[in-house]
C-alpha cells in the first residue's frame, strides 16, 4: 500500500519534472523562478516598512480582480451610473462585498504606497544604483493618482461629479490654451455623459495597463540591482563561500513566509475597514456622494478624497490660480529628483545626520498637516497654516543638496544590523 | 469664465463660514438601532402611510424588505402595499419629477439614500422641527432646513409648534426652543418615538445588509486570525536557523 | 515523499498554512462566482405574469412575453380539440415521449384545460416564432393539415397542441411553460408551485 503510493507521487514528480522540462525548452520558467524566487537574495534584516511593496501588489491584483467584476454590472451613462452603483450594491449577490472592497482597496492602496515611498526616504532607496526604480515609482504614483481621479467621476454622485468639475477646471488656468484644454479633456463644454463615458474608458483600461506595465518594470529594475536594507548596505559586497551575499536570505521561502505574515496583518486590518466602517466617517466614501450628480446644487464644502487633500491645500494656499497649479504640480515633481538632490553619501537614517533626521520629520508633520488642512473649508487660518506647510514640504527637497552635504554622518557597518 | 466660476465656488466656503446669519441647528441624537426589527417595521409602516405618496425608495425591493424585515409576503401585500405592485417591484412613485418641480419648486427626493448622506441626527432633528411659519407657502417652516419646502406631514400627530428665535451679542439669530400651540394626537414622547422609527427604518434602506456585513465581519477575522497564527509559526520555522 | 525524511514541523506548518490559505482563497471566490448568478432585478423581470384569458374568443391566440420568449395562449375550440385524436399518424412524436414538457401538458392536449392551449413560441429547431394556421386544408398546405402552426423560417408544422409533424426540421413538439391557474380566468406563466 505504501509502497504504491511512493510509487504514484515518484511518477507524478518525474512526469510534472518532464513537463517542467518541455516548458523549459521554450520558455524561461525555471530560470524566472531562480532568478526572481529561490536564488533572488535580498537582506535577512527587513522590517515592516519593507513589507508595503508586497501589500501594495496584493491591493492592485485586488483591484483589477473587484475591477473587473464591477464593471460586469456598472452602467458608464450619467443615466444609469449611479442607479447601478446601488444595483450592484442591492441586486447583485454579494455586489455590496464587491463594491466595498473597491472603494476601500482604494484608499488602502494609497496608504499603502504612502508608507512604501516613505520606506525609500528612511533608507535611501533612491539612491545609487536605485535611481530608476525610484523614478519608475513615481510615475506608477502618478498613474495611481490617475486612476484614482478618473475612478472617483463613475459613480457620478454629487461630489463626483463636483470635484471632477473643479480639477478640469484647473486646466483652465493656463494661459491661452487653457480653457481650449479643460474642453479638450472633457469633451464637452461641461463635465457630461461624454466625459463619465471617457473617463471610464481611462479607468478600466488605459490606466491599468500602464499601471501593471510599469509594476513589472519597476520589480525588474530593483531586481537588476538587488534590494536595499534598513542599514543601507550592499549585501553584494560581501559574499560567502557560496557566492550569495553572506547577508542576504533566498527570497523564496524566506521573504515570501515573512510576507505571508505581514499581507495577513494588512488583511486583518482592511477587513476590518471593509465589514465595519468601509465609509470611515465620510473620508472612504463621501456622505455628497450618496447624493446622485446635480450641476445646480454645489456640495456645501468641495473637497477632493483624503489622499489628495495634501497637494489640494497647496493648490488653496497660494492666491493666484495659475501659480497655484504650478506649485501643486512642482510639489508632485519634486520628489523625482530626490536621487540628485541628497548629496549624502550614506542611504540609511541610522547613520545619517540630525539634520537630515529633523528635516524629515519635518516633513512628515508637514505632509500630514497639509493633508488635514486641505480637508477643512480655506477660512484665513487654514489658508495661512498651509502656506507655512507647503513652504516647510519645498524646503525639504529645496535645501536638501546643502543639508545632506554637510550632515554628520555615522559610521556605516559592513554587516547588517538586526 | 470658468476662472470666475471656479473662484466663486472656492469662495462660497469662506462666505459660508464667515458671513453665516443663521446658526446652524444643533442636532439631536437619533439613537436609532437597526437591529431592533419591530422599531424597523413601525417604521416601514410610517414610511409607506406618511411618506410613499412623495418620496418614492427607488432602489428599495418589497420582497427583500419583507424577507429582512422578517414578515410573509402575505403581510407584505396587505400592510405595506396600497397600489398594486409585486412583490418584487421596487418602491416607486407615480409622480412624475417634472410635475413635482411644479407643484412643489423642488422635487421630493428619492429618500433611498438620505440616511447615508445627511446621517440619522439630521433626519430625527428635522422630523421634529417643522414649526408654524406663515410666511411659507406651506404654512411651515423647519429649524434644520430652512426654506424647505415640504409641508409639515406629521404635524396632527405632534401637534403644531412655534419656534422662539434671540440674537445673540454680535447680533447673530439664535434658535431658543419650541413652543407647543396646541397638543397634538401623540404625546411628545410617543412622537419621537415614531419619528425614531422612522428615521431607524431610513438608515435600515440606506444599506439593507448591513447587519449581515458585519457577522460576516467577525467570521472573517476569526479565520484571519487563525490563518495568521498559522501563517507565524510556518515563518518562525523557516527563518529559525538565520541570524 | 515526505515518508523517507520524517514527518518534520516545517512540511507541517507548511501544509498546514496552504490548506488554511486555500480554503480562505476558495472562500473568496465564493461571493464573486456568486455574483455572476441572476440578480434581484433580473428574478424581477423574468417573474411570473399573470394572464386574464376570461375575453380570449374561441379560436383567438393570445401573445404574451416571459423572461424573452413569446408565450402562446390559444382558446381552443370543440372542433379543434377533435381533430388532436385524429392526427396522430402525422406526428413524429404524438405522445410527447421525446419532447419536454411538465407532467401536466404529457396528455393528448398538452394543457391543464383543454380548451387553453399554452406554448412556448419557440420553434424546437432553430428558435423562430411559429405562425398560426388554424384554417383546415388551406391551398398551401394541402388536405391533411388539421389547423395548427407554421414556422415561417424553415417550414416546420406542429399541431394544434403544438406536436411536431413528421418530415419537417424540428426535432421535438413545442415547448410548454411552467404554468397554473390561479382562478378559472387568469394564467399565471412562470410558476406552478406558488408566485414567484
Amino acid at each position: 500500500m505504501a509502497t504504491s503510493e511512493a510509487d504514484h507521487f515518484d511518477r507524478l514528480g518525474r512526469g510534472l519534472s518532464k513537463l517542467g522540462a518541455w516548458i523549459d525548452a521554450r520558455f524561461p520558467m525555471t530560470k524566472l523562478i531562480k532568478e526572481h524566487a529561490t536564488e533572488y537574495y535580498a537582506s535577512k534584516n527587513f522590517n515592516i516598512w519593507y513589507g508595503f511593496g508586497v501589500i501594495a501588489t496584493v491591493v492592485l491584483v485586488m483591484q483589477l480582480v473587484t475591477g473587473i467584476f464591477l464593471t460586469m454590472n456598472y452602467k458608464p451613462s450619467a443615466e444609469g451610473a449611479f442607479a447601478s452603483v446601488e444595483y450592484i450594491m442591492r441586486d447583485v449577490d454579494w455586489g455590496w462585498l464587491i463594491r466595498y472592497l473597491h472603494s476601500t482597496g482604494a484608499s488602502a492602496f494609497f496608504i499603502v504606497v504612502y508608507l512604501h515611498m516613505f520606506r525609500g526616504l528612511l533608507y535611501g532607496s533612491y539612491k545609487k544604483p536605485r535611481e530608476l526604480v525610484w523614478i519608475i515609482g513615481m510615475f506608477i504614483y502618478l498613474c495611481l493618482m490617475a486612476e484614482a481621479f478618473f475612478g472617483y467621476l463613475l459613480p457620478w454622485g454629487n461630489m463626483s461629479y463636483w470635484g471632477a468639475q473643479v480639477i478640469v477646471s484647473l486646466f483652465g488656468a493656463i494661459p491661452v490654451i487653457g480653457n481650449g484644454l479643460a474642453e479638450w479633456i472633457r469633451g464637452d463644454f461641461y463635465i457630461s455623459d461624454i466625459t463619465l463615458n471617457r473617463f471610464f474608458a481611462f479607468h478600466v483600461i488605459a490606466v491599468p495597463l500602464a499601471l501593471v506595465g510599469l509594476v513589472v518594470v519597476h520589480i525588474m529594475a530593483l531586481h537588476t540591482v538587488g534590494s536595499n536594507n534598513p542599514d543601507g548596505i550592499e549585501i553584494k559586497d560581501y559574499k560567502g563561500p557560496d557566492g550569495h551575499p553572506i547577508d542576504g536570505v533566498a527570497f523564496h521561502p524566506y521573504h515570501t513566509s515573512k510576507d505571508l505574515v505581514i499581507v495577513v496583518i494588512f488583511l486583518i486590518a482592511f477587513s476590518a475597514v471593509v465589514f465595519f466602517v468601509p465609509d470611515m466617517g465620510g473620508y472612504f466614501l463621501e456622505h455628497a456622494n450618496f447624493e446622485p450628480a446635480n450641476p445646480l446644487k454645489t456640495p456645501e464644502h468641495i473637497a477632493p478624497v483624503w489622499y489628495f487633500t495634501p497637494f489640494y491645500a497647496m493648490l488653496r494656499a497660494v492666491p493666484n490660480k495659475l501659480l497655484g497649479v504650478a506649485l501643486m504640480g512642482s510639489a508632485v515633481l519634486l520628489p523625482f529628483f530626490l536621487p540628485w538632490l541628497d548629496r549624502c553619501r550614506v542611504k540609511s537614517i541610522r547613520y545619517r545626520g540630525t539634520i537630515y533626521k529633523v528635516m524629515l520629520a519635518i516633513f512628515v508633520v508637514s505632509f500630514l498637516s497639509l493633508g488635514y488642512l486641505g480637508m477643512q473649508p480655506p477660512t484665513g487660518a487654514v489658508v495661512t497654516l498651509a502656506q507655512i506647510f507647503t513652504f516647510l514640504y519645498f524646503a525639504f527637497f529645496l535645501s536638501m543638496p546643502f543639508y545632506s552635504r554637510v550632515e554628520k554622518t555615522k559610521p556605516v557597518p559592513t554587516r547588517v544590523t538586526p | 469664465m470658468r476662472i470666475a466660476a471656479v473662484a466663486l465656488l472656492l469662495s462660497l466656503g469662506l462666505a459660508g463660514a464667515a458671513l453665516a446669519q443663521e446658526e446652524a441647528a444643533k442636532l439631536e441624537s437619533a439613537n436609532t438601532n437597526i437591529k431592533n426589527v419591530a422599531s424597523l417595521q413601525r417604521g416601514a409602516k410610517y414610511y409607506v402611510n406618511y411618506c410613499l405618496g412623495c418620496h418614492s425608495a427607488k432602489y428599495v425591493r418589497y420582497n427583500r424588505l419583507a424577507a429582512d424585515l422578517g414578515i410573509t409576503e402575505k403581510q407584505l401585500v396587505d400592510n405595506l402595499m396600497f397600489t398594486g405592485e409585486h412583490p418584487y417591484d421596487t418602491m416607486a412613485i407615480a409622480m412624475k419629477p417634472e410635475d413635482a418641480n411644479r407643484w412643489f419648486g423642488t422635487a421630493p427626493p428619492d429618500l433611498s439614500l438620505i440616511a447615508r448622506s445627511r446621517g440619522t441626527d439630521y433626519l430625527y432633528t428635522y422630523l421634529r422641527g417643522f414649526y408654524v411659519d406663515p410666511l411659507r407657502p406651506t404654512g411651515a417652516n423647519n429649524i434644520v432646513l430652512r426654506g424647505s419646502a415640504m409641508p409639515a406631514v406629521l404635524w396632527e400627530l405632534q401637534g403644531p409648534q412655534r419656534a422662539k428665535f434671540g440674537t445673540d451679542a454680535s447680533g447673530k439669530e439664535t434658535f431658543e426652543g419650541f413652543e407647543q400651540i396646541s397638543p397634538g394626537q401623540m404625546p411628545a414622547a410617543q412622537f419621537d418615538e415614531m419619528v425614531r422609527d422612522i428615521v431607524n427604518f431610513l438608515d435600515y434602506i440606506g444599506e439593507p445588509i448591513k447587519r449581515e456585513r458585519e457577522a460576516l465581519g467577525i467570521r472573517v477575522l476569526g479565520f484571519l486570525l487563525v490563518f495568521l497564527l498559522i501563517a507565524y509559526l510556518l515563518k518562525k520555522e523557516i527563518w529559525k536557523d538565520v541570524h | 515523499m515526505a515518508e523517507s525524511t520524517g514527518f518534520t514541523r516545517r512540511h507541517f506548518l507548511t501544509v498546514a498554512t496552504v490548506v488554511t490559505g486555500g480554503a480562505g482563497v476558495i472562500a473568496t471566490a465564493v461571493p464573486f462566482v456568486s455574483s455572476f448568478k441572476p440578480s434581484a432585478r433580473a428574478q424581477a423581470l423574468g417573474a411570473p405574469i399573470e394572464v386574464d384569458v376570461s375575453k380570449l374568443e374561441v379560436g383567438a391566440l393570445l401573445k404574451v412575453e416571459w423572461r424573452g420568449h413569446p408565450i402562446y395562449i390559444l382558446h381552443r375550440s370543440e372542433a379543434m380539440i377533435a381533430s388532436l385524436s385524429k392526427d396522430a399518424a402525422l406526428l413524429r412524436d404524438p405522445l410527447s415521449k421525446d419532447s419536454e414538457q411538465p407532467s401536466y401538458a404529457t396528455n393528448e392536449h398538452r394543457s391543464i384545460k383543454p380548451a387553453y392551449l399554452v406554448l412556448e413560441g419557440v420553434c424546437t429547431h432553430l428558435g423562430c416564432a411559429p405562425m398560426p394556421r388554424f384554417e383546415v386544408a388551406p391551398a398551401d398546405l394541402g388536405p391533411q393539415w388539421p389547423g395548427g402552426f407554421l414556422c415561417p423560417c424553415h417550414g416546420s408544422k406542429f399541431d394544434l397542441a403544438g406536436r411536431v409533424f413528421q418530415g419537417v426540421p424540428a426535432p421535438t413538439n413545442l415547448g410548454v411553460p411552467p404554468y397554473r391557474y390561479i382562478n378559472d380566468n387568469t394564467i399565471l406563466i412562470g410558476s406552478d408551485t406558488g408566485k414567484a
